[in-house]
């Protein structure tokens, strides 16, 4: 049955978590800005942004970690566009983050055709390589998963455990939390709602640029016109799934990538019976599945999408 | 006794707020001794809250200055305006009355926020969870620090509060009508506490508008009208009509409450079973009647099936055992509109959220019960001409003072926004009158104009169930009182305080006798 040996097969298993490796990035960055109550919806436009600034950056001469630093400013810097419009001045949140996706998409775009007014397929950079942990890389379905990816990927399990360190143990995670839920009460305590806010939304973009940056250094090897394709909306349906719990996010990752990888597999298994659009279509389905079942007992941070003004009780 | 030479360690003066046209604040002096408990007493839209915001920060003065007296030397030193850091700094706590409490927080996190150093790679909460004991053990603010707030009952809610302006070893308390949200026993305790922390030295500002409080529990009382200080006495010199002269600028009366006969029952339950929504109490077989011209109020601490009641009379909620009758009839359905159309008018609890459409008009929101009464409707269309021309003289008639009729509701005050609601249920002359904490934040002058209301609708011929937790307005106003315990109605044989008091504590009227 080639149902079992898919999910027997190594190569399966590493591909989910490659798969999964930008959405963790993304899914990362926008529970960091919701919860301290920003809804950042330019996430699809900065993971274009990211993946067009790193792999730019690589190009012009810059390290594989220069392009990484140069994807990370560049979605810090439509963050906070996108928080100085939301928190500040308390413009809709949904509005906001509409607009700064199709400026950084065009933006990105733009940059692409003005650095290479008539090229017909894109320069290729030498991307991240995988690399194998000796040892570890040799246990079965495991090993090869987790083992041998590319640094990218495991910045992004990192990451996973910075962010649920910060929130849950730091004093600033702790404010920020509270930024997201009672904003009333950051200021009664003498902290700053307005830093809080404009800084996680930054800083979350900056993860986000990061996730972008991960198609075109590491998936692939070049700038392509589309080639987000949506993973930053399933970000914005993971924060929810993962009731915005950092742990619960990888979770959620992993299990989209799984989806994906499954079907790409059942494609060349079954394509020949069944439209390949079917296949196309189930990680999707099964992600608004997985939404309705965890959404329902979500419980949401209180101040989200709500906009507080200084000195306006 | 009232601390009348301790060293100052608060001054006002001249404090100015303006918001647009309206001068909230105009230069406002207040001075405050160490050990004081000072209340601030005013109508609603006095002012009272605008000021402590400007002394904790939250709002800048347009003119003004506050000295504080913020170290060991107790001399008095300008505070920085507009900064609450600046003002817990100098020792200034405040307890909002919306609590300012993350709830997604543990009781500790929320004392600790903004108290330790942002930037920190873990946190240490053992000298904090030392220093918070010691301050519970010595001011018996008890509270499990590792729940999350939002578990956690108002009361418990307000001693995070407390705690947290406390933990900041704050010297000035300011307290923002802190007992709305508390039962009177609760009530009782926090004063008895704050009377013991002032003894030790802690200054007290407490803004109210419930008279009998501050009689018993202030030093000192300063008067705040339109904007201005009006006055301010000791208040053991004070007497309450004096008081009330002071804050309504005008002599109030209670509207007098004539002996009438009662009629027909007009609402009868029998044995009636319910459970509460949402995990709280209900009804655990209610007896209850309620005749024509006659006020029955229904006294308890909240959170004894309260709700439930509201809701099986206005229609929420159908019995599970028991009976409902209505003129000795049982209704149609239970559902609101066949309670509205047996003749039940409803003045809900939370009239913000359950009594008007905040962003529709005043005309609407005075016919959404009968949208379909030939005199709003016809043939599917709305008699605009008709339906504005009868709010206006409603508005008239009720005294309703906001933008008009095509003004929207939720820019109207809370008092004023209770006399559209009354407005729109005492048009219809209902039989029977639900009034759920009808006068709830309201101030003096509106909250008698409710009461007059209701005392006119039962001389009309109306029944009136009277819930409220303020059992001095219920014995104003009610000619029958029952104590409502544990989701069961018995009623008072007499109208005593210190009696029913007990009964709202679960004791029988026998042993409460």
């Amino acid at each position: 049955m080639e149902l079992l040996d898919i999910l027997t097969n190594a190569n399966f298993w590493a591909a989910a978590v490659r798969i999964a490796t930008p959405l963790i990035f993304g899914v990362l960055g926008a529970l960091i800005c919701e919860r301290a109550g920003v809804l950042n919806l330019g996430i699809e436009g900065i993971f274009t942004a990211g993946a067009m600034a790193g792999w730019m950056a690589v190009w012009l001469g810059a390290s594989l970690w220069g392009g990484v630093l140069a994807a990370a400013l560049t979605g810090a810097a439509f963050g906070l566009i996108h928080a100085t419009l939301t928190v500040p001045m308390g413009l809709s949140q949904h509005v906001s983050g509409l607009g700064v996706t199709m400026l950084a998409t065009s933006a990105a775009y733009f940059a692409y055709r003005t650095a290479l007014p008539d090229v017909s397929s894109p320069p290729r950079i030498t991307p991240f390589q995988p690399m194998d942990v000796p040892l570890l890389s040799d246990i079965p379905l495991l090993g090869p998963a987790l083992f041998q990816q590319t640094a990218l990927t495991w910045l992004a399990f990192a990451m996973t455990a910075l962010v649920w360190w910060a929130l849950a143990r730091t004093p600033l995670g702790v404010a920020l939390r509270a930024a997201g839920d009672n904003p009333d009460a950051v200021d009664a305590q003498g902290l700053s709602v307005y830093g809080l806010r404009m800084g996680a939304v930054t800083a979350g973009s900056a993860l986000m640029g990061v996730g972008g940056a991960f198609l075109t250094m590491s998936a692939f090897d070049a700038f392509f016109f589309g080639m987000v394709n949506g993973r930053g909306w399933i970000c914005i349906a993971l924060v929810i799934f993962a009731s915005w719990r950092p742990g619960k996010a990888l979770l959620g990752a992993l299990l989209f990538g799984a989806f994906d990888a499954f079907q790409v597999r059942l494609q060349t298994a079954y394509g020949g019976q069944v439209p390949g659009q079917l296949f196309l279509m189930a990680p999707y389905l099964l992600s608004i599945l997985a939404l309705v079942l965890a959404a329902r007992r979500a419980e949401y941070p209180r101040a989200l999408l709500v906009p507080w003004f200084k000195g306006q009780r | 006794m009232p601390p009348t030479d301790a060293p100052h360690v608060l001054r006002l003066r001249g404090l100015t707020k303006r918001f647009g046209p309206v001068l909230a604040n105009d230069s406002i002096d207040l001075d405050l001794r160490r050990g004081e408990i000072l209340a601030l007493l005013g109508e609603n839209g006095a002012g009272k809250t605008t000021l402590m915001n400007m002394l904790f920060g939250h709002y800048l003065p347009d003119s003004g200055a506050i000295e504080v007296a913020d170290g060991a030397d107790g001399a008095l030193r300008a505070l920085p305006l507009g900064r609450p850091q600046a003002a817990l700094r100098a020792g200034v706590g405040m307890v909002h009355q919306h609590f300012t409490l993350a709830l997604n927080l543990s009781a500790l996190d929320n004392i600790l926020l903004g108290a330790e150093p942002l930037f920190a790679l873990r946190r240490r909460t053992g000298a904090a969870r030392r220093k918070i004991d010691a301050i519970m053990a010595r001011t018996g603010l008890n509270v499990d620090l590792d729940a999350p707030v939002g578990r956690l009952t108002v009361g418990e809610r307000q001693r995070v509060e407390i705690l947290k302006a406390l933990y900041r070893d704050a010297r000035i308390l300011v307290l923002d009508e802190p007992t709305a949200v508390l039962t009177p026993q609760e009530a009782d305790g926090l004063f008895q506490t704050l009377g013991a922390m002032a003894r030790e030295g802690l200054s007290v500002i407490f803004i109210s508008h419930k008279l009998r409080e501050v009689l018993a529990f202030s030093h000192r009382i300063a008067v705040l009208r339109h904007g201005r200080k009006v006055g301010e006495m000791r208040t053991d010199e004070a007497d309450l009509p004096a008081i009330a002269r002071m804050m309504v600028g005008q002599d109030v009366e209670s509207p007098p409450r004539p002996p009438m006969t009662p009629g027909e029952p007009v609402l009868e339950l029998r044995e009636v079973t319910l459970a509460g929504a949402g995990g709280r109490a209900g009804l655990r077989g209610a007896s209850l009647r309620v005749h024509a011209r006659e006020i029955v109020g229904v006294a308890g601490v909240s959170g004894n099936g309260q709700a439930a009641l509201a809701a099986l009379v206005s229609g929420l909620a159908a019995p599970e055992k028991g009976e409902l009758l209505l003129r000795g009839a049982a209704p149609a359905r239970f559902d609101p509109a066949a309670m509205i159309a047996a003749g039940v008018g409803r003045i809900p609890e939370d009239r913000h959220h359950d009594g008007v459409v905040g962003s529709m008009t005043l005309a609407e929101n005075l016919i959404i019960e009968r949208l379909d009464d030939p005199a709003v409707s016809r043939a599917g269309f709305l008699r605009r001409g008709r339906i504005r021309a009868e709010a206006e003289r409603a508005c008239a008639a009720y005294d309703v003072r906001g933008q008009g009729p095509d003004g929207a509701a939720r820019l109207l005050s809370g008092g004023n926004m209770q006399k559209l609601i009354l407005a729109r249920v005492f048009e219809r002359a209902p039989d029977l009158i639900l009034a759920n904490q009808p006068t709830r934040g309201l101030d003096l002058g509106a909250a008698n104009e409710v009461a007059r209301r209701l005392l006119e609708a039962r001389a009309r011929g109306a029944g009136v169930l009277l819930i409220s937790e303020d059992l001095d307005e219920i014995l104003a106003l009610s000619d029958r009182v029952v104590v409502m315990h544990e989701g069961r109605l018995t009623e008072a044989p007499a109208r005593d305080r210190a009696q029913i008091g007990l009964m709202m504590a679960g004791r029988g009227a026998e042993e409460a006798a």
